[in-house]
């Protein structure tokens, strides 16, 4: 009986040590990937456009231009942009719209007479500048016409 | 950076919105490094965030395009509105503000007040289910910004294209019958609507939108206090648990999360009600011109209008086939009266069956059949025509400042041979 018991003991005792040593290993792995994050994945081709890896390497970056995280044409004054109009709301609706400077002025009026925008103060010339250079409106006349169609076979 | 390039960043979807999430932003709302986020596949949503793929957390159609994501805006697209009744997963999302997020069914109360009322009332929603009749309508309910994104120079504001429609079927009960249990007064000139929703700024004295209708919309026998949408409760982001439904009107006026109803002895004064806001100007305009405030006149019936549905544009068809072409028409508080389509950019136009509608302010459905005379590119532009014989025209309409009320032909390109 107390043999059967000693015995218990002793297999509970291995299996502990058994997971504490595999907590141990697993720790040492966070650090190593954190340390060195490539640690994981050095065989993964290094041009993958992988957009989870993308962020969390760089914040910030900028393809072709274009300020990936935002969609923002990633040229000077974008960074004030960033940081006075996206509290509000989404770039989206910056990229979406066209207008001039007086255009652009307005709807920043707009904005800080009903919408709680604050004062610009110096930042509001970099901001217009940047709004009616990159986001200035494109004449298309009255009825452009139809583009990226995407074409298919229409099957009955 | 070309035009192209700016604008193919700017079509949001499923994909712009995934790339939107950075992993640090995902971490601090988590309140956690995502340790092994290097390795995430690019397509996955971690679990905490799928409530905010906005698909998901909408129940939407894959086909939706996201607009903005604060607040949600997200416009249909006409091949995925070919059902006679729009389903919930098809209909464009429109918010002026912050979706409430925490709707309790059980307490949720509606307070009726204003000038014109003899004394303020409230109910609960078994009230409102208890006392009064049921009446079902199926309501077209159109942005009134739909098709901004065609005028010049641009106006500002969601750039909504063609899909900021739906037709889906409402139950309630009439607001006719809950004002006349209040009881109002001759004075009454305006309802406005108040409701739970919250302002972008997070200011809780500032309602994100108060918009309503005039005394005699309101006292029409659709104009509906409604509590579900296709035979189940109205989804989250289309009012649940309560909202005003008054079709033919911009969808602006169709107040969602309805709390509050003021009977007004003036033109409701609030947000979203003040010039320029759902407002276009009394007279016509020159493109680009300044329009004073009380110039600008609140807009009313929504134009007559119509979208093919089917096929979805870019069909390619065999030479010699004919081809079923199918939509749907509305003209606001009018009926339409006549459906034509065009393969010539309006040389000739070809009639289409048109049904009636299943009752007042629903959209009605036509088809036809179309043959082509040789091979090559074509368009199939639709004109409707309303009761009053106003047509759509197959240019821009008249521009306004705020970009309303376009409702130029709706086209789809196809190919022959």
């Amino acid at each position: 009986m107390e043999n059967d018991l000693i015995k218990s003991l002793k297999k509970l005792l291995g299996l502990m040590l058994g997971l504490s040593f595999l907590i141990v290993i697993m720790i040492g792995a966070l650090v190593l990937v954190n340390i060195n994050p490539d640690f994981i994945h050095k065989s993964k081709d290094t041009g993958s456009t992988d957009l989870a890896e993308v962020n969390v390497q760089e914040g910030d970056l900028v393809k072709d231009g274009i300020h990936m995280s935002t969609g923002l044409v990633a040229e000077e004054g974008y960074e004030t942009v960033i940081a006075n109009c996206t509290n509000c709301h989404a770039a989206d609706l910056i990229i979406q719209n066209r207008g001039s400077k007086e255009r652009w002025m307005a709807l920043i009026d707009w904005m800080q007479e009903t919408q709680g925008l604050w004062d610009l103060g110096s930042n509001e010339e970099i901001i217009v500048s940047y709004l009616s250079e990159y986001y200035a409106p494109i004449q298309r006349g009255r009825r452009p016409n139809l583009v990226d169609i995407e074409w298919y076979e229409l099957k009955e | 950076m070309t035009e192209d390039k700016i604008q193919s960043l700017a079509i949001t979807g499923r994909r712009r919105f995934l790339r939107n999430i950075s992993l640090s932003t995902l971490s601090a709302i988590i309140g956690a490094d995502i340790v092994f986020g290097s390795s995430m596949p690019k397509d996955y949503v971690p679990v905490v965030f799928q409530d905010d793929d906005p698909y998901k957390l909408f129940k939407k159609h894959k086909d939706l395009i996201i607009l903005n994501n604060k607040p949600w805006n997200l416009e249909s697209q006409p091949h995925i509105l070919d059902d006679k009744v729009t389903p919930a997963d098809k209909m464009f999302v429109r918010n002026n503000g912050l979706i409430p997020e925490k709707v309790d069914k059980a307490t949720w109360k509606l307070t009726v007040d204003g000038e014109a009322v003899k004394a303020i009332k409230s109910y609960s929603l078994e009230d409102l289910k208890s006392k009064f009749d049921h009446y079902t309508y199926q309501l077209t309910l159109e942005c009134g910004g739909n098709g901004r994104s065609e005028f010049y120079p641009p106006a500002s504001g969601n750039q909504w294209k063609t899909g900021a429609v739906s037709c889906a079927s409402w139950t309630g009960v009439r607001l006719r019958d809950v004002l006349e249990d209040v009881g109002i007064t001759d004075k009454a000139v305006y309802v406005g609507y108040h409701a739970a929703d919250t302002h972008l700024s997070g200011n809780p004295d500032k309602e994100p939108i108060s918009r309503g209708v005039p005394i005699y919309k309101a006292l029409q026998d659709e104009t509906l206090l409604a509590f579900s949408m296709n035979g189940e409760d109205i989804p989250l982001a289309h009012g649940f648990p309560l909202r005003l439904v008054a079709g033919g009107f911009p969808a602006s006026a169709s107040g969602k999360w309805l709390n509050r109803i003021s009977v007004r002895n003036i033109v409701h004064d609030g947000a979203k009600m003040e010039a320029p806001s759902y407002r276009v100007p009394c007279k016509p305009v020159a493109p680009g011109e300044e329009v004073a405030n009380e110039d600008m006149c609140i807009i009313e019936s929504m134009p007559v209008k119509s979208l093919i549905t089917y096929p979805k544009t870019g069909a390619m068809i065999a030479k010699g086939k004919s081809l079923e072409v199918r939509g749907h028409a509305w003209a606001g508080e009018l009926e339409v009266s006549d459906m034509k389509v065009s393969i010539d950019f309006g040389q000739t136009w070809q009639k289409c069956q048109l049904e009636k509608p299943v009752n007042r302010l629903a959209w009605q459905h036509f088809k036809t059949q179309l043959s082509f005379p040789q091979q090559g590119y074509y368009e199939v532009w639709a004109k409707a025509t309303d009761a009053n014989g106003v047509s759509q025209p197959m240019v821009v309409p008249g521009w306004n400042p705020k970009g309303y009320l376009n409702n130029a032909c709706h086209r789809i390109a196809i190919k022959v041979g």
